[in-house]
């Protein structure tokens, strides 16, 4: 009876502390789980995990507080977020991941955020047994990954998948007639970018089509109109950026400028920010990118509205989500285990499947989410997704007509 | 032409980056490490004011500047005037106060991330296009341009026409000396270095139009700007422009036939190239 | 030797016999912050042979370091693993040795300007290469522990202060103290001025590429961004000045407090992480205008004239 009471009691606490970020809770009765976040806050990796990655764990650790807590055998239990700025600086993860294993004591760690500091944190989580869910490490070597580091999990997708996915958006364009086959495409040297172009040329080529304009700039350029005008003078059909927020926002108002003559406009990193649309307003209308959501869903419509309410701003239309699936795939594998034990939560990740706000995210062999979005085109003011591996909801895409 | 317009206006801005810097470094022996979080700030301070009370960065720079000034003119006193005082020689002065505006350039981001967060920030001003014999260019890099060369003239007639610019150029080539004949160095210096910081804070104003900033970006500014100062001569205003103008043509140039990729490396290249020939910079003079 | 030089190398030997010894203590956690500190000691220790004398200030540590993790990145398959840090020691001396001669020419802040050009130059360069090759990131999947790489850069830290012991008594530390006093003099006194300094500067590029090459097993995916990161160029020097750069162990005394200290801030304040360093770090610079090494030195100093008293 008084355990029920205390029940209620921390139920309405969670309520009231919902709206607050990492809530700590002083209930000596019920230990809290404590989870472990560590990611970028400064460095230059900050922009874009303070837009997709730490507002999710804020409204994912209230909403989970706000109902009482996860529900580990019966009992519920509240967690406690243990937050670290490693500074985009590996070093800094890999000191920040063993400080929560040993001196911390997390009962689990969030993996951290991007390709790099993911791969440099993987033989800590490994060595202390922790599941790594991944949703910003991207790699083509997630066989040699995933049987060196048996916990860790990748739910992003590769980057051929997502550079595949935009050629195949082009070749329906092509085929139904809509645009031709002369393709420019630019990326950042930089490892996502470099990666997406690589594995988009050869697609490109198979496809018969004929890229006229290719060319690299260094990530932190400062001034992209060479480049946007190189890739405007080649006359091409379709434009396509592997490009990081930065340069996307740069190329898409360069381009913009020079009124460059598409039907097919693409920019990677970036284009699925809500400020992206803020920013170009209607001349944003039908640009493609990466990443996209089924964005009608009611799973997504829901996970929208608690995001705002819970952070004051939207999530973006594509790692925001995933960020949110990933902690999702968690909360229900301890909850499914019913246990904290780390070894078992991991193993009960590998075996089941998990209905997520993306998705069902169902783990093959290689620990690889192999169903994600491809391509998102913003119609509407809403960032839709318009291919994809294996994911429903895909809204036809449509040719860009103009800038304004 | 339009490769050379291009790369004019690029230079146009890296002048902005790099002004306030040099006559920071110039006259006060500041090598301000902070440099690039001033610029950060004044871009801050444009975004806000035009996303909130639509205020345009134009008119924005009338209260930035003074409010810049205000603030570099503090971080002199209180932060520099210390060091200056306890410094036996330059270089120590020069190895203090680069540690010290090391941990200043901490303390602006740690600032800036508490009081604005760790978003990107961007906004549309005056992207629209423009027609030059021919080409079109984006409009708010021409008005950073044309900002540049207003604040670049107006700088360098200050120097080279007014009493006060004497006394300084006179502080950068023998301080000593100038002390002699009575000039008061400590206040001509925390003038001109608060003067180098309101200018980078406009400059920053003036580039957030067209660039995407976040709270983590002004190490970026700063090492393009000691590279651009470097190049260009300490002390002197005109080596600045003059190697901000080359590199932005170099930039322009090599993205254009060479390869975009290969930008930044050749600007590097052409840094080492000038110090190999002319190790004091070109337009600096030779030490003693 | 004499006997003080033997009490000196003896104690030093048991130091570093106790330092060894950490990774058996168990705990991983502590074993991390032992690795911050031997790589930054060597780090620091090396770059202060150079600029402790010289008073050249590099901002090139990156610069060598990302080139030791290239080393080893593009060669772990092919080669022995124990070849790797050698070849990343030779091939950042040779680097070190051409810049050296490069630079000969340039001064105070020309220099310390031309080296942070430099690690930029070297990674846009191998940035570009990359993307012409269409390979993004390199995987440096290893059974190395987090032990075996401690006990590497104990060794390299030995090897450093052993080196920077012995320079400091031979010919070349001799000449090197006559140009940190007076360039001149010292040119006229008959002493080749400049290979003096290409030498440390190929001995401290050198030792830093090794660094690189240690700890690429340890980050696992190597890229450009993350191995020729500048705040490492600026993490050394701070640290090397913080401590003192007039005796060989002045570093190490910068390096270790100030590791604990950014231990302290990060898990302390992991909202504010950059502004309490930056605060932290005026603090240091305003009290501690010597460094570490001032502050032992005044101390000593203070013992002796209460000692001299009584």
């Amino acid at each position: 009876m008084k355990r029920r009471t205390l029940m209620k009691l921390t139920a309405a606490t969670s309520l009231a502390l919902s709206m607050m970020h990492g809530p700590a809770f002083a209930d000596a009765h019920v230990d809290p789980i404590v989870i472990g976040a560590v990611a970028p806050k400064t460095g230059p990796l900050a922009g874009g995990s303070t837009v997709s990655h730490w507002p999710n764990i804020a409204l994912w650790a209230g909403q989970i507080n706000a109902r009482g807590g996860l529900n580990v055998g019966g009992t519920m239990h509240p967690v406690e977020i243990i937050e670290y700025d490693d500074q985009t600086n590996p070093g800094e993860t890999i000191k920040a991941v063993q400080r929560l294993a040993t001196q911390d004591e997390a009962d689990f760690i969030l993996a951290p955020y991007g390709t790099g500091l993911n791969i440099a944190a993987a033989p800590i989580f490994a060595r202390y047994g922790y599941p790594q869910i991944t949703s910003t490490a991207i790699t083509d070597q997630v066989a040699e990954l995933s049987a060196q580091f048996p916990n860790m999990f990748f739910t992003l997708g590769g980057s051929k998948g997502l550079a595949e996915g935009a050629v195949e958006v082009l070749v329906n364009l092509r085929d139904a007639g809509d645009i031709g086959s002369k393709v420019a495409m630019v990326n950042v040297a930089d490892a996502f970018g470099i990666e997406l172009a690589a594995a988009a040329r050869p697609a490109l080529e198979a496809a018969g089509f004929d890229i006229v304009y290719d060319s690299s700039y260094p990530l932190g350029t400062q001034d992209l109109s060479p480049v946007v005008k190189g890739a405007a003078n080649a006359g091409p059909d379709a434009f396509l950026a592997w490009s990081y927020p930065g340069d996307t926002f740069a190329l898409t108002e360069l381009s913009q400028i020079e009124g460059m003559d598409v039907k097919v406009f693409y920019t990677a990193v970036g284009a699925s920010f809500p400020a992206y649309y803020g920013r170009f307003g209607a001349a944003a209308e039908n640009i493609i990118g990466a990443g996209g959501v089924n964005a009608d869903s009611q799973a997504f419509q829901d996970y929208r509205a608690a995001h705002m309410a819970a952070t004051g701003a939207e999530p973006d239309y594509w790692a925001s989500a995933m960020m949110y699936s990933s902690l999702q795939v968690l909360e229900q594998a301890i909850e499914g285990a019913g246990t904290i034990d780390r070894a078992v939560v991991s193993q009960y990740i590998k075996d089941n499947a998990f209905e997520t706000v993306v998705g069902t995210i169902d783990f093959d062999a290689q620990n690889n989410n192999a169903s994600f979005w491809t391509v998102g085109q913003w119609q509407d003011g809403v960032f839709r997704g318009v291919a994809s591996t294996g994911r429903e909801g895909a809204v036809d895409v449509k040719i860009k007509t103009g800038w304004e | 032409m339009d490769i050379l317009i291009t790369g004019l206006l690029l230079g146009g801005t890296y002048a902005l980056i790099a002004i306030g810097l040099n006559l920071q470094y110039g006259v006060a022996r500041i090598m301000n490490l902070a440099n690039g979080e001033m610029l950060v700030i004044g871009g801050f301070s444009a975004f806000w004011a035009h996303t909130n009370i639509g205020l345009s960065p134009l008119l924005t720079v009338f209260i930035l500047a003074p409010v810049a000034f205000g603030l570099n003119w503090l971080i002199y006193r209180v932060m520099m005037v210390p060091l200056v005082k306890r410094a036996k020689t330059r270089g120590q002065l020069e190895v203090d106060s680069i540690l010290a505006t090391f941990g200043l350039s901490f303390v602006l981001v740690g600032l800036m991330l508490a009081v604005f967060g760790g978003d990107y920030f961007n906004y549309s001003y005056l992207a629209v296009p423009i027609r030059i014999v021919g080409d079109t260019y984006a409009l708010n890099r021409v008005m950073a341009f044309v900002m540049a060369v207003i604040i670049c003239g107006l700088i360098y007639l200050w120097l080279n026409r007014t009493r006060a610019g004497m006394s300084i150029r006179a502080i950068a080539t023998a301080p000593d000396a100038a002390r002699l004949v009575g000039i008061d160095v400590r206040r001509l210096s925390a003038l001109t270095f608060a003067l180098g910081g309101a200018v980078t804070a406009v400059g920053g104003a003036y580039i957030s139009t067209f660039l995407t900033l976040d709270a983590s970006t002004g190490v970026v500014f700063t090492l393009k700007a000691l590279i651009i100062v470097i190049m260009g001569g300490v002390g002197d205003v005109r080596g600045t422009i003059v190697a901000a103008l080359l590199l932005g043509v170099l930039e322009s140039f090599v993205a254009a036939l060479i390869d975009p990729g290969l930008t930044l490396a050749a600007a590097y290249a052409m840094f080492i190239t000038i110090l190999l020939f002319r190790p004091q910079g070109l337009f600096g003079r030779k030490p003693t | 030797m004499t006997l003080p030089d033997w009490k000196t190398v003896g104690g030093a030997a048991v130091l570093f016999g106790l330092a060894a010894l950490l990774p058996y203590s168990g705990s991983g956690y502590y074993l991390g912050l032992g690795i911050t500190i031997a790589m930054f000691a060597v780090l620091a220790t090396s770059w202060a042979l150079f600029s402790g004398p010289t008073h050249y200030i590099s901002l090139a540590t990156a610069a060598f370091f990302g080139v030791g993790t290239y080393v080893t990145g593009l060669g772990f398959e092919a080669l022995p693993y124990w070849t790797l840090p050698l070849i990343a020691g030779v091939a950042g001396a040779v680097l070190a040795g051409l810049v050296g001669l490069a630079t000969l020419r340039l001064s105070g802040v020309y220099f310390v300007i031309f080296t942070l050009g430099l690690a930029e130059l070297v990674r846009q360069i191998i940035t570009w290469s990359q993307n012409r090759s269409g390979q993004k990131g390199l995987y440096v999947l290893t059974d190395m522990t987090e032990a075996g790489i401690y006990w590497q850069l104990l060794g390299l830290a030995a090897a450093v202060f052993l080196a920077g012991w012995l320079i400091a008594r031979s010919r070349l530390g001799f000449a090197l103290r006559i140009i940190g006093d007076d360039e001149t003099v010292a040119a006229h006194s008959g002493i080749n001025t400049a290979l003096a300094k290409v030498l440390l500067f190929m001995v401290s590029g050198g030792v830093a590429a090794m660094v690189g090459a240690i700890l690429a097993p340890r980050f696992v995916y190597i890229e450009p961004s993350l191995a020729f990161a500048p705040i490492l160029s600026f993490q050394v020097v701070i640290m090397a000045l913080l401590g003192g750069t007039g005796r060989l162990w002045g570093p190490l005394v910068g390096v270790i407090p100030f590791t604990f200290l950014l231990e302290a801030i990060a898990s302390n304040f992991p909202n504010q992480t950059t502004l309490a360093l930056g605060v932290a770090f005026l603090v240091i610079v305003y009290l501690l205008p010597r460094g570490f090494v001032g502050l032992i030195e005044d101390a000593k100093a203070r013992m002796r004239r209460t000692e001299g008293a009584l």
